[in-house]
């Protein structure tokens, strides 16, 4: 199992996420933003960071890089992609998944450990979890509140495609507390926070995100 | 040297609190006009010679596919 994770200028969270892509037993692959070839990988990992300063919008000018073309036609046609953070404001801009991410609803930038509640388990990167599952994990970011109209929204909470909430307070003015959400095909996943971050308790304040990227594997064997 | 105008607002639904902040900090400098504050962004595009309508044309495409995320954010196109 080969899964690919994109650096872009201005990425932060590669190296991380290739190290939890590694944790759950697959090879990591490099992909560089200026090259338009995925190299034959099964899965795609858009990581966090600010590419491209975050100008403009978060997102938005990394939705065209070279590499974007590639794997906007791969996860159309069902390839396992995952956006954290940054990556999912990448795969809204990208038009991937619907809505988009805008700044903190108190303008800070947060960095804490986050209680979550896992919604659904049937996409490909959230299999491993088990439904209702409460799970910590970093969130840090300073533009992490999901927005969409009102009929996106109703479309999101009626097709179980909310992957997970926050757990208590609202941290950023998200919509229904919407911290991670999938297509409806269920291969494409953003989330805003960091499970890559919590893959092992020497590193982080749990191993709770390990199971997203075991997951991606089940749901490639299963293939 | 012509100039378009692209102003950018985000939707009135959603949230601003970048204009929130500015419009609470507004009265504490003694200014006490302001209701309500919405930020948005202003791109001026310089072209060669006089602004033609093909040229404003072009940028409402470019607005809609990259200046303005239609998501979230409104945008106006207009030469000056």
């Amino acid at each position: 199992m080969r899964i690919g994770v994109v650096t872009f200028p201005g990425t932060l969270d590669d190296r991380d996420a290739a190290r939890a892509v590694k944790y759950a037993g697959a090879e990591a692959v490099s992909l560089w933003h200026g090259d338009a070839d995925l190299k034959g990988v099964d899965a795609v990992i858009l990581p966090g960071g600010f590419s491209y300063g975050d100008y403009l919008r978060c997102g938005a000018i990394s939705r065209f890089a070279p590499v974007m073309t590639e794997i906007i036609a791969q996860a159309n046609k069902g390839m396992p992609v995952l956006g954290i953070c940054n990556g999912f404001q990448v795969l809204c801009e990208a038009h991937l998944l619907p809505g988009a991410l805008t700044r903190n609803h108190e303008l800070h930038f947060l960095c804490r450990d986050q209680t979550l509640k896992i919604e659904n388990t049937t996409s490909a990167w959230t299999s491993n979890f088990t439904q209702g599952q409460e799970i910590v994990i970093p969130l840090k970011n300073g533009e992490g509140s999901f927005q969409c109209d009102d009929e996106t929204l109703k479309s999101l909470e009626d097709n179980n495609r909310i992957i997970a909430r926050y757990l208590g307070e609202n941290p950023n003015g998200s919509r229904n507390l919407i911290a991670g959400i999938t297509n409806e095909r269920g291969n494409v996943v953003g989330l805003m926070p960091h499970p890559e971050h919590a893959i092992d308790s020497l590193t982080g304040p749990s191993t709770d995100g390990l199971p997203f990227f075991i997951s991606v594997l089940t749901a490639m064997v299963g293939k | 040297m012509g100039k378009i105008v692209v102003d950018v607002m985000l939707k009135p639904e959603i949230l601003d609190p970048q204009g929130k902040a500015v419009a609470a900090a507004l009265p504490r400098l003694g200014f006490s006009f302001a209701t309500d504050v919405r930020q948005g962004k202003r791109f001026e595009i310089t072209v060669d010679g006089d602004v033609t309508a093909a040229q404003i044309a072009e940028v409402e495409k470019a607005a809609e596919v990259l200046l303005a995320n239609p998501v979230i954010e409104t945008f106006t196109v207009r030469a000056e």
